[in-house]
């Protein structure tokens, strides 16, 4: 059940950032890499394991859908979900800071990932953008911690509506 | 409960998925020489392994060969121990012959430049007391030797004959506390007497005060004591003081090495001075 939640937040998050994202950032210089958001929030939620495998599913779909070498993304993206998981199986990462840390972490090994493979096996000139690399991990950063905050505020808000309504009759 | 196992070994999960995607990526990507990255990691990876393997078999054989078949290195190292000592053995003597070669040469030089009536002789004994300094010879009085027969090596005077048996004689050395010879110093022509002084050296008597004497001065035989022949060495000046009375106290080492005597030439003319005296008539 859990596994097929993660699954399913995974999609949404691909179909969201191949589709709605170019609308809801645009003009931003920065990507937002919103599946790299949901691997590390199934990474903190589910441990390494769980995260590993979302991340290595997430990133080969990704990889898939972009055209490229099968497996680069999906390298990355297991990376972030294990280092997701055991962060979050070590330390409390539940308060927004340590999630915003985790985030910047997680977006500089993934670039980290994505440009060294691409140096290593030459497959496409990628140059190493530290200001773009960053920017990018503070603005998954903020879009994540934002999104975190949400989806573990919505149950609450959802229950205290429906109490809110019993309550009234 | 496979799935709740393999969650509890994310270690294991992440190791898979790494080599899944190594796996994948290599399956689609050349290396520069146009080779697949996946032919070249397999082939370079199996490649180690070939290589740890032999370097595995090449240590148990090199092991085998160098510990466990030690055995028959041990008997062929005492083989060659053995060898090796018979060589040294044959070596040994060969040297010997060899000097021994050497020494007979330069004796037969010594007797053609001499011009003298000679006989070689080998040593074959050394003194019987550290008091006397003598050596024993092969020859005797059946080859003509008599005493007082001068006994002279290729390096210089050795000494005389004082006792002489049908097969051997006794030569007593010039080092001897009892020996003496008639000296001059070759370079300035001075007379003396030599005498033996029992530690391996001579003292030259009789050197006026006056008379030039220089440390490193040659000393030969003058031949006026009837027995050695005139001109033969016998040493060089060691060191020399003008002693408290009218002669010079001159210390000679001689020419010979006494300790490493082998084969000698007995001299059986005797010198001009002799046969002088013997033919000088009686007044």
């Amino acid at each position: 059940m859990r596994g097929a939640a993660a699954l399913a937040a995974i999609l949404i998050a691909i179909a969201v950032q191949t589709t709605l994202a170019g609308y809801i950032f645009r003009g931003s210089s920065t990507a937002i890499d919103l599946v790299l958001i949901v691997v590390v929030y199934i990474g903190i939620k589910s441990g390494p394991a769980t995260g590993t495998l979302a991340g290595t599913v997430a990133g080969l779909i990704q990889d898939a859908l972009s055209g490229g070498i099968l497996g680069i993304y999906g390298l990355g993206k297991t990376m972030v979900g294990f280092l997701s998981g055991l962060l979050g199986t070590q330390f409390i990462v539940t308060a927004p800071l340590p999630r915003f840390l985790l985030l910047v972490v997680a977006t500089i090994l993934h670039a980290a990932i994505f440009i060294g493979l691409n140096r290593l096996l030459n497959l496409q000139q990628v140059s190493a953008d530290y200001a773009s690399v960053l920017g990018q991990a503070f603005g998954n950063a903020f879009v994540g911690v934002v999104a975190f905050q949400m989806i573990e505020w919505f149950p609450g808000f959802v229950d205290r509506r429906r109490a809110g309504r019993f309550l009234k009759r | 409960m496979a799935i709740a196992d393999i969650r509890q070994r994310p270690g294991v999960v992440l190791g898979g998925a790494i080599l899944l995607h190594v796996i994948l990526i290599s399956a689609q990507v050349n290396t520069a020489s146009g080779l697949p990255v996946l032919s070249v990691v397999t082939f370079g990876s199996f490649s180690e392994v070939q290589r740890g393997t032999m370097a595995i078999i090449d240590g148990v054989r090199g092991m085998w060969s160098g510990y466990v078949a030690l055995q028959q290195v041990q008997q062929e190292n005492t083989a060659l121990r053995q060898e090796l000592q018979t060589m040294q053995v044959r070596l040994q003597q060969e040297r010997g012959e060899a000097q021994r070669t050497d020494n007979l040469r330069q004796l037969l030089e010594l007797r053609d430049r001499a011009n003298l009536d000679t006989v070689a002789a080998e040593v074959i004994a050394g003194a019987a007391s550290i008091d006397f300094r003598t050596v024993t010879i092969d020859k005797g009085s059946s080859d003509q030797l008599a005493t007082d027969m001068a006994v002279i090596s290729p390096a210089g005077v050795v000494g005389r004959v004082i006792l002489p048996t049908p097969r051997a004689s006794k030569v007593q050395l010039l080092i001897d506390r009892n020996a003496a010879a008639g000296a001059l110093i070759e370079r300035t022509r001075v007379q003396g007497v030599v005498v033996g002084i029992g530690d391996g050296m001579m003292r030259m008597q009789y050197v006026p005060g006056t008379a030039d004497v220089k440390t490193g001065d040659l000393v030969v035989t003058s031949g006026i004591d009837g027995i050695y022949p005139k001109g033969f060495v016998i040493g060089t000046i060691d060191h020399a003081d003008r002693g408290v009375g009218a002669y010079h106290e001159i210390v000679i080492r001689p020419a010979v090495d006494f300790s490493r005597l082998e084969e000698v030439l007995v001299v059986r003319t005797p010198p001009a001075s002799r046969t002088a005296a013997a033919e000088e008539p009686v007044k």
